[in-house]
């Protein structure tokens, strides 16, 4: 089997340092020096476990911290991991997610798994390949150089009777080696795994059922646990009267201070009996509201920091004939994961395994440690399947309930939110605003950008137009690290925000790109040739020539309410330009996008296919942000429970999507998971323009929004 | 109440002896281990519970297994019968129709179905009959490949006149 091991084969560390004694492991030292440099960020395992380790079977288990949510990392690190080591995709079991055994990850977030990950593992490949080589030039008499490597077997070239195999290699080794940073990688040239796609790893399961996600993992004497919840952010609990459920039967109540929960062996019981559970809540009134939210986000996030600054901004802006100036705003956007939060706790033997939908293992460990009073070493997390994260499930707090509840009672629990405590407790998207002031020079080249953004954080803000004097501010932090300003109290948000899909950049690119087009159209100008003008970043005029030719730019003008935008932007060191076409219903203000052309350019690619999924998945998730998702609130209180509020995008919404990869194997592997949702907001934005002559500055485009702009 | 009930699960008679007001969803996961069919709404909204009753899809976690006393059950884990796959769940491998997997249990279940009683169905029909599923990964695309490449092949065994 290829695809994630069952946990209950699991060892622990100790068991795992005395397995190496079995074969030839690849440990960790560090990361690749020169990544470091890039990347300051504690991004890089520093303890002790492996990568990988050859069984005397020849099996190859490789260990990864990152995680499997629907991204296909399974089977992209199997990939690269195969390629690496000359063995077939077949014989590689993953360990993914678990941090008994894995190399310490900081999560899986950012697209960062092939391009931050994938060299250290790639490197610990080779570095494994290196080690059999020398052994199998010793066993076979010949010179290394004189060896070729097929699927786990070496042998010696034009003579393929004189070969060995990895296991019999491995067989009574006890190798266990350091990553060697300068090992030399496979280019594309030699690539036989890599830059494939075989059929994912995780299929089989994945069709049949068998495919285990948190709530799958059933220890004997479970209990599932319903939890008391507020009726709004920032209650504070009075009075609880637990006597009715207690009498209930097969009831266990527990109460830890703020956490009130009732358990049964039987989940609807559960739910039952906390229905039971009578509790006084003390409100704090909050005046916020979706329409008052972005004069608020404005005055309270008052710490900036200047991200670019460039020529002479104050000079240019007064002296312009003609000033564009505009403000954009975009609403909460919740993560919806088909699967809420989940996690089942076991406490056994003086530790705590947890096994959790989380898309960060290692620091849930450490909150879970502090939050027990116990040791790192003394708790396990063990990731299973995830049913979707899309960065909403960095946050653990599902884990920590089920680790407390468990200890309490001494006997394994599953806390699994219902769909209304998902919405609850989602660390939403933030509400968001762009203001920008921007100007040409005579020749329609932009010569002034002064923009400044609140609360989503600068990623897809930086500039890759050519203007000569431009000013790039973030107010009040990110998403998933708030830095409001004195006036703002506690927090900017009346409940919790954090990372979402490339968080940030969507807001960004949909105002950077809306703005980019409006010019266009001032100027007179095709947009495609506008920003063909306006840049000369190579790879970025690449992407967009891409597309532009996949959907036959700009083609002729299909109907008075038919259009087409176009929008690009970078992300996760990836270029990717869409474009979009739509049909508006004039008479509800429904928008139908028809069809969309996504071109990117990610550097060498790991696995074409996944990265064809992931830039679908990208467009199809997109539409839900771009054309219907909002949250609803008052104050604290979240006022949406489910899915007949809260409108994902479905089958009817469906365009025909086409994807083109732009080859540029001159860059190392890029992210894919978030490039391609970064555009869609500006490129349906400027398709409305076009079909309509009226352009929308909020996300997202509902149909009341379009029907009052085209009213006006 | 309590009471003993009899049903086909995946083609093996079985018996319970529960309260039948209780959620076939929690009845399937929690009492007989079967854990393929997801919890995603709990409203019958989402579709990640779909189970077959006598081979309809139904929302297992608003049906009381009162609703299969007597029945037929079919959940994922029963569709391929012998080791050999469904001609949906093939199709899905085929194209990737899935990222997370979440879904996929009821989206099969659904499609199965639905090709079961429409052999040769258009793209658009497959669509129409999916809508109350929802995935949240966007794998939209390649679900409607993977259902119109199985309905050639049911469609092929149809007029076979195999199975």
């Amino acid at each position: 089997m290829s695809a994630l091991l069952n946990p209950s084969h699991g060892f622990n560390r100790r068991q795992f340092l005395k397995m190496v004694g079995g074969g030839i492991a690849v440990l960790v030292v560090g990361g690749p020096a020169e990544l470091f440099a890039q990347d300051r960020r504690r991004m890089y395992p520093e303890d002790l476990n492996a990568y990988l380790r050859i069984g005397a079977d020849g099996r190859v288990t490789v260990f990864s911290g990152k995680i499997e949510m629907g991204q296909g990392v399974l089977t992209s690190q199997a990939q690269m991991a195969a390629e690496e080591l000359g063995v077939a995709l077949e014989s590689i079991d993953m360990v993914l997610g678990d941090t008994d055994l894995c190399p310490w990850d900081m999560g899986t977030f950012g697209s960062l798994t092939t391009r931050m990950f994938g060299p250290s593992l790639r490197a610990a490949a080779a570095e494994a390949r290196a080690v059999l080589l020398n052994l199998a030039a010793a066993k076979l008499g010949a010179p290394k150089t004189a060896l070729i490597v097929e699927n786990g077997v070496v042998s010696v070239q034009g003579n393929p009777d004189r070969k060995v195999t990895y296991a019999e290699l491995a067989q009574g080794k006890k190798i266990a080696r350091l990553i060697d940073e300068k090992a030399v990688l496979r280019s594309v040239a030699q690539f036989k795994v890599m830059g494939k796609s075989p059929r994912r790893l995780d299929g089989r399961e994945k069709v049949t059922g068998a495919a285990h996600y948190a709530g799958d993992v059933r220890p004997q004497g479970l209990l599932y646990a319903r939890v008391l919840r507020p009726p709004a952010h920032g209650a504070t609990l009075g009075k609880v009267d637990t006597a009715a459920a207690e009498r209930r039967s097969g009831v266990k109540v527990v109460r830890l201070d703020d956490l009130v929960a009732v358990l049964h062996a039987d989940p609807e019981a559960a739910g039952a009996a906390l229905a039971d559970v009578k509790a006084e809540w003390k409100t704090e009134p909050l005046a916020l509201d979706p329409e008052n939210i972005f004069d608020h986000l404005e005055k309270a996030a008052t710490r900036a920091e200047e991200k670019d600054r460039r020529g002479d901004v104050d000079a240019t802006r007064a002296a312009a004939s003609r000033l564009f100036e505009s403000t954009y705003h975009k609403g909460y956007v919740a993560h919806s994961p088909m699967e809420p939060h989940t996690a089942v706790a076991e406490p056994k033997d003086g530790r705590v395994t947890v096994w959790a939908s989380t898309q960060t293992p290692f620091p849930l460990r450490d909150q879970i440690a502090q939050a027990l009073k116990v040791d790192t070493q003394k708790v396990r997390v063990i990731t299973p399947y995830l049913g979707g994260g899309f960065g909403g499930k960095s946050a653990g707090r599902q884990a920590i309930e089920a680790a407390r509840l468990a200890v309490a009672v001494g006997q394994p629990v599953q806390v699994a939110w219902t769909r209304a405590e998902e919405f609850f407790y989602d660390t939403f998207d933030p509400a968001a605003v762009v203001k920008v002031a921007s100007a040409l020079d005579a020749n329609g080249k932009i010569a002034l950008w002064d923009y400044a953004v609140y609360a989503a954080g600068d990623r897809g803000a930086a500039l890759f137009y050519d203007i000569p004097n431009a000013r790039v501010r973030a107010f009040g932090g990110t998403s998933y690290r708030e830095e409001a300003g004195p006036q703002s109290g506690p927090s900017l948000h009346p409940f919790a925000t954090g990372p979402w899909r490339a968080p940030g950049a969507r807001m960004n690119v949909f105002a950077v790109e809306s703005q980019i087009d409006l010019m266009a159209a001032a100027a007179g100008v095709d947009p495609l040739e506008f920003r063909l003008r306006n840049t000369s970043d190579e790879r970025m005029r690449k992407v967009l020539q891409a597309a532009a030719t996949a959907f036959g730019w700009p083609g002729p003008k299909a109907g008075p309410v038919r259009g087409r935008g176009i929008a690009c932007g970078i992300d996760a060191g990836t270029y990717v330009a869409l474009i979009a076409e739509i049909a508006v219903d004039a008479v509800t203000g429904a928008i139908k996008v028809e069809r969309v052309v996504a071109a990117q350019d990610m550097g060498i690619i790991v696995n074409p296919d996944g990265a064809r999924m992931q830039m679908e998945g990208c467009v199809t998730m997109g539409l839900g942000y771009v054309l219907s998702e909002e949250v609803p609130f008052k104050g604290g209180e979240v006022l949406v429970r489910g899915f007949d509020v809260y409108h994902l995008p479905r089958f009817s919404a469906l365009p025909k999507i086409e994807t083109v990869l732009v080859r540029n194997d001159d860059v190392a592997p890029q992210g894919a998971g978030e490039p391609a949702i970064v555009p869609l907001g500006a490129a349906v934005a400027n398709a409305l323009f076009d079909a309509t002559g009226k352009r929308l500055y909020r996300l997202p485009l509902t149909p009341e929004r379009v029907k009052a702009a085209l009213a006006s | 109440m309590k009471s003993s009930i009899q049903l086909r699960l995946n083609g093996h008679p079985t018996s319970l002896d529960t309260d039948d007001s209780r959620k076939l969803l929690w009845v399937l996961r929690t009492d007989l281990g079967l854990t393929g069919a997801k919890y995603g709404c709990g409203a019958g909204i989402c579709g990640a519970c779909t189970v077959l009753i006598d081979g309809k899809p139904v929302r297992s976690c608003v049906t009381p297994l009162s609703a299969a006393r007597d029945r037929e059950v079919t959940t994922i884990e029963g569709l391929a019968r012998d080791g050999a796959l469904h001609p949906v769940q093939e199709a899905f491998l085929e194209h990737g129709g899935f990222q997370c997997g979440y879904c996929t249990p009821g989206m099969i279940l659904t499609a199965a179905a639905f090709l079961h009683e429409n052999p040769a169905p258009t793209r658009e029909a497959i669509a129409a009959r999916l809508e109350h599923n929802l995935c949240r990964c966007g794998a939209h695309t390649r679900i409607l490949d993977a259902v119109e490449t199985a309905s050639k092949t049911t469609t092929a065994q149809a007029k076979g006149g195999k199975p």
